[in-house]
């Protein structure tokens, strides 16, 4: 029986006592009598004292498995370890306690987060070579559509969007960009990949052929972790066809400080700060996915922005025809703060340094699996690679083995993306780990490889050591149990 | 692998029996095999309406992937199989009987393009 927060509290037994005085409650404070609840015994919350509060969130965190516990390869989604120090600089009372319509009365008292998301918007301008960007999108899809949004702005300037109403993705593209074009009104176009996994040229150029395309999307290097080696040519067909190139930056832990989107051709790019710039993420947020765009399109990026005169930082909206707010005020500055001390704590040779070390990492793994894992696409990777479950014997699928892993005590690969490949694992080990954590993982690998030869029972039936067994997905899928109260109640028909 | 004698079949497996001007569709064997259990089935459009070959006519939702079935050929839409509604793993269990769609067909050559068995064969070992 799952005990919650609340079946351990009981009348009496609360730790902290509440103000009851008139200079310390309610009207005391300042706040108008009608806005009080009234009613004092109201509010539901639990009674249970200090220690047992700290040992039910403790309890629940160790069911939990983190980048804090170990290893988490989960390609894709760059699980680097996020520093502390962030934490602490984050929660400082000049960050944390300022109100963002503080600027407007008196821009003097905020200067200090106005400095921090007025230089970090011109960091990541000149990491990938656009000219402007906006920090407003929350997350990664959050900035494809605003991207798009931008895209189709420019469209209309020229009275074409009628006309250019279709968008390019790649068979191998994230799931969110198809998704992300189709709600900003676009028609999707999928290209196959090539032979070596990267995008078709011919296949592009038929696309692109009756002249009704606005754009294209593209990650580089892409979910197969291999870099568009023809990138240059294929932006410039797109952009000879009168089209606009959207760089998804959710793989751009495989080249930052390295090379840019922008001298690839690319015109409006995303990045994730929750990935690439060590915030946490995870859990559904919070993340920040800021846009950028290159010169003659930055006016179709949202605002608020930035301002910086005569030495003093302060908020201005955009001119002309910009598409609106996104976000309430400046996004999530939090997150944005903690990206912002990631990249001054390495500068720049630090992140080429740190990109190096995720591709080394990935590429050690890639080869010493060789005859443990199939890699169909055996190119050098950058910052990950996928393999395949294609060769294992006895009916073991990458299902089997991505539960397995839980059970040795790793946190499973992206698993049955792209679909390009067959059982798809796609690894991502990031510049975190050292060569001893890349070796812990590589035995759990190889002992899965010999189980599934010998004892394939064992795999079939993983997890057996985590909190949850194995789920019955179909059951999980269809009829969903959410609410502790909804789980009582199968319990109880179950007798 | 099942794949009936009786059948039509096209490079995104799906399969097809003609019965005079309409075309009845579904997933092949080794399609239900690749998706796994299907938990759903659904964004059919709407009954009546134009489907045009290569479009999509079902969108499948299994506990590993999303795919999306494309019609066989164009024409009037004319019924979806609502026992899938309530009942998606039929799919996985009689994928030649739990048909999706059935179109009237308007161009009679495009069933010309449809893969014999023998062609679909060789298509899943290629």
């Amino acid at each position: 029986m799952i005990e919650t927060i609340f079946d351990k509290g009981k009348a009496g037994r609360n730790a902290t006592s509440f103000p009851s005085d008139a200079a310390t409650s309610g009207t005391g404070l300042g706040i108008p009598a009608e806005l009080l609840r009234g009613d004092q015994d109201g509010l539901d919350i639990p009674d249970v004292p200090e220690v047992e509060i700290v040992r039910h969130y403790v309890e629940l965190s160790r069911k939990n498995y983190g980048i804090d516990n170990g290893i988490y390869p989960l390609g894709s989604c760059t699980m680097k370890y996020n520093p502390k120090v962030h934490e602490s600089i984050a929660s400082m009372p000049g960050f944390c306690q300022v109100h963002p319509l503080q600027a407007l009365q008196s821009a003097a008292s905020s200067q200090g987060i106005l400095r921090v998301l007025h230089e970090m918007a011109s960091i990541l301008a000149s990491l990938t070579g656009m000219s402007a960007f906006t920090l407003q999108p929350a997350a990664g899809a959050h900035g494809e559509f605003t991207g798009l949004l931008a895209v189709k702005r420019a469209m209309m300037q020229k009275g074409l969007e009628k006309e250019k109403n279709k968008i390019i993705v790649p068979d191998t593209s994230h799931g969110t960009n198809p998704a992300s074009a189709a709600a900003c009104n676009f028609e999707v176009i999928e290209i196959e990949s090539d032979e070596y996994g990267l995008v078709d040229v011919e296949a592009l150029k038929k696309a692109l052929a009756p002249g009704d395309v606005a754009g294209i999307m593209l990650t580089n290097p892409n979910t197969l972790g291999l870099f568009e080696e023809r990138i240059l040519e294929i932006t410039g067909l797109v952009h000879e066809a009168g089209g606009l190139c959207y760089y998804d930056g959710a793989n751009l832990n495989g080249l930052c400080g390295l090379c840019r989107p922008g001298d690839m051709g690319f015109d409006v790019v995303h990045v994730n700060l929750h990935k690439t710039f060590a915030t946490p993420h995870g859990g559904g947020g919070p993340g920040a996915g800021p846009v950028g765009a290159k010169e003659g399109l930055e006016e179709f990026l949202p605002g608020p922005r930035i301002s910086m005169e005569h030495g003093e930082y302060g908020i201005a909206m955009p001119e002309g025809d910009w598409p609106g707010s996104i976000k309430a005020f400046h996004g999530n500055i939090g997150v944005i703060l903690r990206a912002y001390c990631y990249v001054k704590a390495l500068g720049v040779e630090g992140l080429r340094k740190s990109t190096r070390c995720a591709v080394l990492n990935a590429n050690y793994l890639k080869a010493q699996l060789k005859g443990t894992m199939r890699v169909p696409y055996e190119k050098r990777c950058y910052h990950e690679f996928v393999g395949s479950d294609e060769g294992f014997p006895n009916g073991v699928t990458t299902d089997d083995i991505a539960k397995r892993m839980l059970d040795l005590g790793v946190h499973s690969p992206t698993i049955y993306f792209p679909l390009v490949v067959h059982g798809a694992l796609m690894i991502e080990p990031t510049e975190t780990e050292s060569r001893s954590r890349l070796d812990g993982l590589l035995s759990v690998m190889k002992r899965i490889r010999a189980e599934a030869e010998n004892d394939p029972a064992t795999v079939k039936k993983a997890p057996v050591t985590t909190p949850v067994k194995r789920l019955d997905q179909v059951r999980a899928a269809r009829s969903p149990v959410l609410t502790v109260s909804a789980l009582r109640d199968m319990d109880e028909k179950r007798g | 692998m099942n794949i009936p004698d009786s059948l039509k079949y096209t490079k995104t497996h799906e399969w097809a029996r003609i019965e005079g001007d309409v075309l009845v569709m579904g997933i092949t064997d080794h399609a239900q095999h690749e998706l796994t259990d299907i938990v759903y089935v659904d964004d059919f459009p709407d009954i009546g309406s134009r489907v045009q070959k290569g479009r999509t006519v079902a969108v499948i939702e299994s506990v590993k992937a999303v795919a999306e079935v494309f019609a066989v050929v164009s024409g009037e839409l004319l019924a979806i199989n609502a026992a899938l509604e309530d009942s998606p793993e039929l799919l996985n269990k009689e994928p030649y009987d739990a048909w999706i769609a059935k179109i009237k067909i308007s161009n009679l050559e495009e069933i010309e393009d449809l893969l014999s068995p023998d062609a679909y064969k060789k298509e899943l070992t290629a």
